[in-house]
């Protein structure tokens, strides 16, 4: 499970020490304030390339508000995103996809009238010019990729049917097949399995693991047993602050993480 | 990443029920309405072909603004500008510099209604945030107001008279003149208009313009310029509906402050709404029943038909909100595939 980092605790940059070697994504000292409501204080994230990194704690603790000041969803009001060598704090959400960033949505987000294999397409021709697509200059090319995503995912034998005819837990299978597509750097789920049955949530975690090969993963998720499973390394969050970080261990050994999240959870 | 495969047996497939072939009934449709199109001037006496050629450049307009809401989701109550702009424009041109040529007059409109969308679609989509639909409808709808009251305030332009008297569109020495010529100059436009807009919205463009509409944040977060891709479209419409307002000033041989006001924009929502949005022959088949409906009962019953048209139009969107071509198209077949699905590395 542990094919990335093993230490306890790796600091953001910009909290006094520096990573021995850039994080893939380091998002430090995030501050967002909703009215007078402070979602995120001084929240950090720190993911290296090809980890499999958790972000868990409580309702309201800011998980889901942290990955969306990551993907571009919200701004920060102070903080800085660096994504693969970039500052991409004041990015838009479609120039993020376009360095490697993508997300698959807490509520399911797929296109229900449209085919699944459409859904696909509409996903991988993103970054087609303008002309490619009005003359569907890659509708072709790109016909083995979208097989591929949907055999990868084991729904190529209904590739014709609309996106609408999937169970709930087929369609989160459908969004993360979207989001993978493109071949991003980093892979943003939030609560990929909820509303999921216990086979499908099995399922799902294996879905996932071939793609550490070429591909980071921040994962928001409730169910613990998933997160411990799959991931190398977990961030807690409590009130908008990071409670702790490292390794699936260190977390589970952690007195702060237990008194705090677990036994609340 | 598409080669790796998944701890295999071990995985349920998504079960499958084989979908039905379902029938294709837009081709259908689309070659119907084509064939009527093409015998109605020789079974109808010849102030009814030049009522029919009124229709196709009304349906014309209508193909534009179906084109913008329809498929690119942007709700457009000022499509009227656009269209009223251009046919001013060419009245100028006639009035004004003599210049009637359907080989400048027509591009002429076109680039009109082109630039003035372009510019309002500038102003309305490409700021730094999104705009809301909201935004955008008041937007166009002031546009459109704004852009009435100054024609009607204008003495230049007629002021509430409008410019009459435009002379007849010419083809070298030859005047292109209302009746069986201009009818089938308005068709052949606007099969050419239809099938280049038919050609846009099933292409890969035309995918991720039905992304856009059916859930723009989702495809934001692909990569998508989306308000690239509504500018765009707003844009297209805006020409098609100069094309129109082009042909429509010199069909009637005058234009005047309304063509370019909120009644007549809203006008057009109505045909597209009647007919069926997002599949281009819905809106030519509002915009010809909406017109025939009203030119019958007006002579019928010349007191109380806006109110009965009023009723149906009600009905239909209550019942029908799809539109008419709900009755008999399939919401599958209004959204339509973009690829086909099939083996690997064919």
């Amino acid at each position: 499970m542990a094919t990335g980092m093993v230490t306890a605790e790796a600091p953001p940059a910009g909290r006094g020490q520096a990573a021995a070697a850039e994080p893939l994504l380091a998002a430090a000292d995030i501050v967002k304030v909703f009215g007078k409501l402070t979602a995120l204080n001084g929240a950090y994230l720190t993911v290296a390339p090809n980890e499999f990194h958790g972000l868990i704690g409580p309702n309201g603790s800011g998980k889901s508000t942290l990955m969306k000041c990551v993907a571009g969803a919200e701004t920060p009001t102070t903080g800085s995103v660096r994504f693969d060598g970039r500052d991409i704090t004041a990015a838009s959400p479609a120039e993020r996809a376009r360095a490697g960033l993508s997300l698959k949505f807490q509520i399911t987000s797929v296109l229900p009238a449209l085919t699944l294999y459409d859904n696909i397409l509409l996903a991988l021709q993103a970054r087609t010019s303008l002309a490619g697509l009005v003359f569907s200059r890659t509708r072709g090319v790109l016909h083995d990729r979208v097989m591929g995503m949907l055999e990868q995912f084991r729904l190529a034998d209904r590739a014709g049917e609309p996106a609408s005819a999937l169970s709930h837990g087929q369609q989160q299978w459908l969004e993360i097949a979207m989001a993978l597509a493109p071949e991003p750097k980093l892979l943003l789920l939030d609560e990929p399995t909820g509303g999921m049955s216990l086979e499908e949530r099995r399922v799902t975690g294996e879905l996932l693991q071939p793609i550490r090969a070429h591909c980071s993963l921040v994962i928001v998720e409730h169910d613990l047993d998933f997160i411990r499973d799959i991931c190398d390394r977990l961030t807690v969050l409590d009130q908008g602050s990071v409670l702790d970080s490292g390794t699936v261990q260190h977390i589970q050994a952690s007195p702060q993480v237990q008194e705090v999240y677990l036994r609340r959870a | 990443m598409a080669n790796e495969t998944v701890s295999p047996e071990a995985l349920p497939r998504a079960s499958s029920a084989a979908p039905a072939k379902a029938r294709r009934v837009l081709p259908i449709i689309e070659i119907v309405v084509l064939a009527i199109a093409l015998v109605v001037p020789f079974v109808l006496e010849d102030y009814l072909t030049i009522f029919a050629t009124r229709v196709l450049i009304l349906a014309l307009f209508a193909l534009s603004f179906d084109l913008v809401w329809g498929y690119g989701g942007i709700m457009s109550f000022g499509q009227a500008l656009f269209f009223g702009c251009a046919g001013y424009g060419v009245a100028l041109l006639g009035r004004d510099l003599d210049v009637t040529s359907i080989l400048l007059v027509l591009p002429a409109a076109t680039l009109i209604g082109l630039t003035a969308a372009l510019l309002i679609g500038g102003f309305l989509l490409l700021g730094r945030n999104p705009a809301s639909v909201i935004f955008v409808s008041l937007g166009t709808l002031t546009g459109s107001y704004a852009a009435d009251r100054l024609a009607r305030g204008w003495y230049y332009l007629g002021g509430q008279n409008g410019i009459p008297s435009i002379p007849p569109m010419s083809l070298g020495q030859h005047d292109i003149v209302e009746g069986l010529e201009f009818y089938y100059l308005a068709l052949g436009i606007l099969i050419v208009c239809y099938l280049l807009c038919r050609f846009l919205v099933r292409s890969q463009f035309g995918l991720a313009l039905t992304g856009l509409r059916e859930n723009e944040a989702r495809i934001t977060f692909f990569g998508y310029q989306v308000q690239h891709l509504k500018a765009i479209v707003f844009a297209l419409g805006g020409a098609i509906a100069g094309l129109s307002g082009g042909l429509y000033a010199f069909h009637e041989g005058f234009v005047w402050p309304n063509i370019l006001g909120v009644v007549f924009s809203t006008q057009v929502v109505l045909y597209v709404l009647f007919g069926g949005s997002g599949t281009l022959i819905g809106a030519i088949i509002g915009a010809v029943v909406i017109e025939a409906a009203s030119f019958w009962l007006s002579n019928t019953f010349q007191e109380i038909w806006p109110i009965i048209l009023g009723v149906l139009l009600l009905l239909v969107i209550m019942f029908r909100p799809a539109g008419l071509i709900s009755l008999i198209v399939s919401e599958r077949e209004r959204v339509g595939s973009f690829g086909q699905p099939g083996r690997r590395g064919r």
